[in-house]
């Protein structure tokens, strides 16, 4: 029997993000790292989608491709991965924006896509502008039933809100985050005021430090190519990825009395609490340590 | 061989050069990672290399001379303190958590920068022979445990004649013939790694600027030469790092804090350090601490001053950003005074003590809005002053118009001309004139915009009706006034109820909810006991108040949400607050 790197049980029985298909030439073997170990992954010319750890071939790993992405897991995954039914809506363009290393743990990155307050100083000019500061009172809720958190209502000013505004304006986010190292956000699309854009973040654990964030986009953007909406995403996110890599201690910490929140934070205080419920101890530091 | 002090809890950090201006060093003891930078007023900063709101480090946060500002968040923490004086998320809340990074004492001499991380600081300095003018090497990193860089030491020599005189944890001296030649200190960033710092005695230098580059060349070679040596006997090091433990926050920084603010009552010890005459009738006073570090104060913000005469009065600090060693206050002669600002001006002098409040804000600087004007009337100049100050230093957009009696009655020109354009003057204006005056300044409201008013009464009551004909909305309107002029009336009894406490108090004719609360035992915060300041606010769950302060606005008063417990009572048999 292989021995397990990582010994957290509800991290093991999750689905892990391995590649963007679009990018993964079929019939040949590929590697990667998740969970500290290497793992071995084809797209067969037949089709389907296989895993395996290194040097063992012979113990297939359950696999599944959603989202444009493979999944697997190194447990014994649920059936299914959780919903987003805007991805099948025909009309929509879905791609992955950018697949990046960043040293954090995947906690600490899910924060970040949670966060708004640092537009205005990580995305200045872009996302947010100083002195158009403020976060307002949002809502949080945690669905017992979907098990995810979820935060509505989140407003802020963006001083170039969708490509298509010149001038600043007030834009609305809901934020989801479904399974402890994925979030899907959505945000009014700049071509139809009545649906939303879907960006979402799905993050492949290298080690407790490490990961491999995926983007995933389905949008509405009619007016613009591919390499465009790409480059504007891979551009924010290469204004996170120094920050987050000087966050310190990089597994994010449980114990409420280690950092200090603000009412901003309330999402990410609702999910380091459901992260807490869940018992996980892989790429945080448990309360109580 | 002769002794020398210990002084083991001290390490050297940084090279005084290291610490260079608008800059944030990052430097590592014991495996702690720390920040180092200094301050435009010269002040060594040696802080915890952490954030404290999401941990990112402070090595790579913006040193504006007075602040540290936050990369993540723009959270600012101040010069000398480390306190938290700005959370731009909520740009309507004073910080009132004491929200404090962790610092760490610090001596600069030698050329160095010393930090200990021991709190109660339990010995001093290693002594070195200070001839006045040394000359700090540049430091070498070596990848290896302090104590074997110190063996590997022991024989140094660099072909100076240098023999080892002296000998202490971490520390070897030099002589040269009889006197003192260099002293080595090893500072042990981690398990693994250490940095040689030398500083060298007894040389002549000319120029300050112009070191003996030959010297410090010789040395850095011999040094480098100990370094690879010890580096190659050691190997790859597998050594256990150790984490250093991050202190835990307290139990109410952990916590959301909830909507409404509560106020503190500690007091503080301070010596009045300079009076001078501060502007007609006005007295300057800088306040310095009897030891250790004072609060920092915001923008806005005052403090309570306890008078020898048992007096107690309020006064807005006029501090600018990072001024942190002292609150600069400024105190207007009344006429009819009741005993507060005779006795400041009359009794108080250089070198007298005063017990003051920690500085309350309850007049928070909104820092988030496109243009600030800031109106100011009088000696109600003082907190639109540090406003002023702050918002010249971030770079906001703001105009200062300070109306006065004469140019002689303008308080603190000096702070005033460092703003330079952005202060209008409006110099000897009757009642009519003034009210005119603030309608050409207050025309044109546009959204973004904000005002903050504070002066006399009736200057502040025209302001807001002439901003209101203007259009602006009254939450744009932000004002502090000295005093409540009003009539308070005393004369009714009513029931409250204070839901988190669950108790029931009677008021009775004569008294104040505060005190009915205070006699229940419930403390509660207060200042001016006017209702003017805000400190003793308390929301109101059910019921119907009567305000009677200056502090709320026309909108806040109308909804009913909160009160001053110090005037406001009930027109419904029953109020249930917040407490
Ligand atoms: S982490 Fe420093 S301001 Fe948020
Ligand atoms: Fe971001």
């Amino acid at each position: 029997m292989p021995t397990f790197l990582c010994t957290d049980p509800v991290v093991l029985n999750l689905w892990h993000p391995l590649a963007a298909i679009a990018e993964t030439a079929p019939g040949r073997d590929h590697t990667t790292t998740l969970l500290e170990e290497q793992i071995a992954y084809a797209l067969p010319p037949d089709g389907g989608a296989r895993a395996w750890r290194q040097g063992a071939p012979q113990h297939p790993l359950p696999t599944l491709v959603r989202y444009g992405y493979l999944w697997t897991s190194l447990g014994t995954p649920p059936e299914d991965l959780f919903s987003i039914p805007e991805y099948d809506e025909p009309d929509r363009r879905n791609m992955n924006a950018s697949t990046i290393g960043v040293h954090v743990s995947a906690p600490r990155a899910i924060e970040n896509f949670l966060d708004m307050a640092h537009f205005p100083f990580v995305h200045t000019d872009v996302l947010g502008s100083e002195p158009h500061t403020e976060v307002v009172e949002y809502g949080v809720d945690v669905s017992a039933e979907r098990d995810e958190v979820r935060a509505t209502r989140c407003r802020m000013f963006q001083p170039k809100a969708s490509a298509s505004s010149a001038d600043g304006a007030e834009v609305e986010y809901v934020y989801r985050v479904p399974h402890p190292y994925c979030s899907v956000l959505y945000k009014t699309s700049g071509d139809d005021p009545d649906r939303q854009d879907v960006i979402a973040v799905f993050l492949q654990p290298v080690d407790q430090e490490h990961v491999r964030a995926h983007l995933l986009l389905s949008v509405l953007d009619a007016a613009h190519e591919d390499k465009e909406i790409r480059n504007f995403q891979q551009s924010i996110f290469g204004q996170d990825k120094p920050i987050l890599e000087n966050q310190f201690p990089k597994r994010l910490p449980l114990d409420p009395r280690s950092e200090t929140p603000i009412r901003a934070d309330k999402s990410a205080v609702a999910y380091r609490r459901w992260l807490s419920g869940k018992g996980i101890t892989y790429g945080v530091i448990p309360a109580g340590r | 061989m002769t002794s020398i002090q210990p002084g083991r809890a001290w390490h050297p950090v940084a090279s005084s050069g290291d610490a260079v201006v608008r800059h944030v060093f990052q430097g590592r003891l014991l495996g702690r990672e720390l920040a180092v930078w200094r301050a435009d007023d010269g002040y060594v900063n040696v802080w915890e290399n952490r954030c404290l709101h999401r941990g990112v480090r402070l090595s790579i946060a913006v040193n504006d001379g007075r602040e540290l500002k936050c990369q993540y968040h723009g959270w600012r923490y101040s010069n000398r303190t480390a306190e938290c004086t700005y959370i731009p998320a909520h740009p309507a809340d004073a910080p009132a958590r004491t929200i404090c990074n962790r610092t760490f004492a610090v001596v600069e001499r030698h050329g160095l920068v010393w930090t200990t991380l021991e709190l109660d600081r339990p010995e001093d300095l290693p002594v070195l022979p200070d001839d006045g003018r040394p000359l700090a090497l540049r430091p070498i990193t070596v990848a290896a445990p302090a104590a074997q860089v110190v063996d590997a030491l022991r024989s140094y020599d660099a072909g100076e004649d240098l023999r080892l005189a002296a000998e202490a944890e971490l520390l070897l001296r030099f002589d040269r013939g009889t006197a003192p030649g260099l002293t080595i200190l090893v500072q042990p960033s981690d398990a693994t790694t250490s940095v040689v710092r030398g500083v060298l005695h007894g040389v002549a230098v000319v120029d300050r600027d112009r070191p003996p580059l030959d010297l410090l060349r010789l040395h850095n070679r011999a040094l480098n030469r100990v370094r690879a040596r010890v580096e190659s006997d050691l190997g790859p090091l597998q050594a256990e790092q150790q984490e250093p433990e991050l202190e835990l926050l307290s139990e109410e920084l952990a916590e959301l804090p909830p909507l409404s603010r509560p106020g503190r009552s500690a007091s503080l010890r301070v010596r009045v350090e300079r009076k001078w005459p501060a502007g007609a009738d006005v007295a300057g006073f800088a306040l310095a601490p009897l030891a250790g570090h004072l609060p920092a104060a915001q923008p806005g913000a005052h403090v309570d001053v306890h008078l020898p005469n048992g007096c107690v009065r309020q006064y807005s600090v006029v501090n600018a950003p990072g001024e942190g060693d002292r609150y600069v206050l400024g105190v207007k002669r009344e006429p009819d005074s009741q005993g507060g600002s005779s006795c400041l001006h009359d009794v108080v002098r250089e070198g007298d003590v005063l017990a003051v409040s920690e500085p309350r804000n309850n007049f928070p600087l909104r820092r988030d809005a496109e243009h600030t004007l800031l109106v100011a009337g009088g000696i109600g100049a003082t907190p639109l002053l540090a406003m002023a100050q702050t918002l010249a230093h971030h770079g906001l957009d703001h105009e200062l118009h300070y109306f006065a009696q004469t140019e002689d009655h303008l308080a603190f020109r000096d702070r005033l001309a460092t703003l330079g354009g952005s202060v209008r003057r409006h110099l000897g204006l009757d009642v009519a004139a003034t009210k005119a005056r603030l309608g050409e300044i207050l025309a044109g409201y546009a959204p973004g915009r904000q005002v903050y008013l504070c002066g006399p009464g009736p200057m502040i009551e025209a302001a807001r009706e002439v901003a209101a004909q203007c259009g602006w909305p009254v939450e744009k309107v932000h004002f502090e006034y000295f005093k409540n002029a009003q009539e308070i009336d005393k004369e009714s009894s009513f029931e409250v109820a204070l839901a988190r406490s669950c108790l029931t108090v009677k008021v009775l004719a004569g008294q104040t909810i505060l005190e009915a609360v205070r006699e229940a035992g419930v403390a509660m915060p207060s200042s001016c006991e006017q209702g003017a300041c805000g400190t003793c606010l308390a929301r109101v769950i059910e019921g119907e108040p009567i305000h009677q302060d200056v502090y709320l606005n026309d909108a806040e008063k109308a909804s009913g949400e909160a009160i001053m417990t110090c005037v406001s009572r009930s027109a419904s048999p029953r109020l249930v607050l917040d407490l």
